[in-house]
């Protein structure tokens, strides 16, 4: 099993080398390589995630820990880590299928496609790297790649929003090499499990809590929560619709919110300040994204002010698990939040992808992104038109979609441990998404009282067969997901990952084994 | 006085100035300049971290009479950094060019086409 983890940064650095060569020669190559290969590594995430065999360490080159000092650099697969792994893949198989019809009109295709495997690359490196400062170089990957996919295009807009993303992001990139500097300093070690050990057997110094604001400012940025979320409307809109599917779909969980989990839950000890400006942080962010969602009129960037606010939820499910945590409350009520949150962030990753699949079908359609000049497409783009209806209601929390039963969880876990006020304003934040969401569907598939698309000189018709599959797929896992309430399902899937988060004390055990 | 505590200090200064150059700075050029400079004081300070006093180059060889060495796994790591640096900055230099090329300017106060 072993040799399975490091495949999953292998497999996609080589799909990108040799997809950017012999993509010279035969574009066909490059689009059904990088495809076949997700296709490939999504199946293998599945398969794992059944097998349930966890924690699997692997370390490169084979050097075991001497002296009880870890030499090797570790790559662990633990219950969080599939699970994320999970996501990634999956979801970058069906932006990577999607993109073999809408990426035909751009040139340069064999190297969209290498930077988008090199993208996954990175994130599969950030999500199953064991040590720091290897998981500061997959999170250079995976931004770099993403600066460069979003300045694809290469009109103003895309080169604007790129050289912002590429301002922000770097600042924070720095600061979290500065703060593994500090690490470093303090503890001499760089393996996450070995850095938790080693801080438990010391006092809790202000140098600590010095690298934790650094670290919760530097990726709450990665993960646009909203005191640093100004380059995310526009980097998220301006990219080309896969790539913004896997933006805000993937990216920003995978180098954002999973590291905040994974630093703050397995590598420092849980402390309530800390606890209570990770809850503060997700709700600021769910209320204020939502309200600058509500008033946007391009498409795409609607989507993209809502992918803060539903990243919201997800931190402040975690928030609240980390609060009930560090007060000793029940662990039972901590479970559920952290389930709501973890359980939000795979919802979310396939309705948010999926609606930005379907503007970027209304885009590729109509080349038209303004809801004030779109209107009565359900007619003749069926397709397109019902899955971005059953990703609304996912996303605003209508009952038989996956989205209610994770924003109930976390509404349930909220009230449970008695902050009142937080689930009162994630119920009213679920009603104006939804409104801002019947906008969506309004202006753009139903009312047509604009002129007819004849006189326009655009012709209306359904999108061809692999962004209709990929459109379909995730329409069919929005409903399949809320299987995951269930007990059965439940257990396998979602538990194991809650349970590395909730027995945070006994992560460094279970990876270095004493 | 303890090189690595200057190391570490001037490396301080060196970011301190660096984000200064990016807060403030309106030419793009400059903004990455500055970029530059914070990469420089990040790389000084992991040096600094990794001295040790009275530490020589961390090589083994026959007939060594100084046992201690400095700490060589920083020095790995600002390597590595460095690689990173150059990538971050080609691609701003390159993002830069083409930003020059459509807008013909590089002043950020004119190149504001995204809003709301």
């Amino acid at each position: 099993m072993e040799i399975f983890v490091p495949l999953y940064v292998a497999i996609p650095l080589g799909c990108a080398f040799i997809g950017s060569i012999i993509g010279i020669f035969s574009k066909a190559f490059s689009r059904l390589f990088t495809s076949l290969v997700l296709a490939f590594m999504a199946g293998l995430s599945v398969y794992l995630i059944l097998l349930q065999k966890f924690p699997i360490v692997y370390t490169v080159g084979g050097w075991k820990a001497f002296n009880r000092v870890p030499i090797g650099i570790y790559m662990v697969m633990d219950g969080l880590s599939v699970y994320l792994v999970t996501i990634v893949n999956v979801i970058g198989f069906l932006s990577a299928f999607y993109s073999i019809s809408y990426i035909k009109r751009f040139t340069g295709e064999n190297y969209y496609y290498s930077l988008f495997s090199l993208m996954i690359a990175g994130m599969n490196g950030v999500i199953l790297s064991g040590d720091l400062f290897n998981l500061y170089v997959f999170l250079e990957i995976a931004a770099i790649s993403s600066y460069a996919l979003v300045a694809f295009g290469i009109e103003k807009e895309q080169l604007e929003a790129s050289f912002k993303y590429q301002v922000l992001g770097g600042i924070s990139s720095l600061f979290i090499l500065l703060s593994i500097g500090l690490i470093y300093w303090y503890t001499s070690t760089l393996n996450i499990a070995d850095i938790s050990r080693v801080l438990s057997h010391k006092s809790f110094p202000k140098t600590i809590v010095f690298v934790e604001i650094i670290l919760l400012s530097a990726f709450g940025l990665k993960a646009a929560m909203i005191p640093f979320h100004a380059w995310l409307p526009d980097a998220h809109s301006s990219a080309p619709s896969p790539i913004s599917s896997m933006l805000s779909g993937v990216l920003i969980k995978a180098i954002g919110a999973y590291v905040i989990m994974r630093l703050f839950f397995n590598l420092f000890a849980i402390s309530y300040s800390i606890a209570y400006v990770i809850t503060v942080i997700g709700t600021i962010s769910m209320v204020v994204g939502v309200l600058l969602a509500i008033g946007q009129w391009d498409i795409k960037r609607l989507l993209a002010y809502h992918s803060i606010s539903q990243m919201g939820y997800v931190i402040l499910g975690i928030g609240i698990g980390m609060l009930v945590i560090s007060k000793n409350g029940n662990m039972d009520i901590a479970s559920l939040a952290i389930a709501g949150g973890l359980f939000h962030l795979f919802n979310h990753a396939v309705f948010k992808g999926l609606l930005f699949l379907n503007a970027g079908a209304v885009e590729y359609v109509t080349g038209i992104r303004d809801m004030k000049r779109l209107g009565g497409l359900a007619g003749g783009m069926p397709i397109t038109a019902s899955t971005s209806m059953s990703a609304s209601m996912s996303i605003s929390g209508i009952p038989p979609f996956n989205g209610f039963f994770s924003k109930l969880i976390i509404i349930i876990a909220s009230a449970k441990a008695g902050y009142y006020v937080l689930s009162i304003l994630a119920v009213f934040v679920s009603m104006i998404t939804l409104a801002s969401f019947l906008k969506v569907q309004r202006f753009t598939f139903f009312n047509n009282s604009g002129e007819k698309w004849s006189e326009r000189g655009i012709t209306i018709k359904e999108v061809p067969f692999p962004m209709c599959f990929s459109m379909i797929f995730l329409a069919v896992l929005c409903i399949v997901l809320s299987l995951m309430v269930f007990p059965s399902v439940r257990d396998v899937v979602l538990m194991p990952a809650v349970n590395v988060l909730l027995k945070s004390s006994v992560y460094s055990t279970n990876i270095l084994g004493y | 006085m303890d090189l690595g505590i200057v190391a570490v200090a001037v490396g301080f200064l060196l970011v301190l100035v660096g984000i200064w150059g990016i807060l403030t700075r309106k030419n793009i050029i400059k903004i990455v300049i500055g970029f530059s400079v914070f990469d420089t004081g990040l790389h000084m300070v992991m040096v600094g971290i990794g001295y040790v006093k009275g530490g020589t180059a961390p090589i083994l060889s026959k007939g060594l009479k100084n046992n201690i060495f400095v700490d060589p796994l920083p020095q790995a790591m600002v390597l590595t950094a460095i690689v990173i640096g150059l990538a971050t900055t080609a691609l701003l230099l390159a993002v830069a060019i083409r930003i020059y090329k459509k807008y013909g300017t590089f002043d950020i106060r004119e190149i504001k086409k995204l809003k709301g």
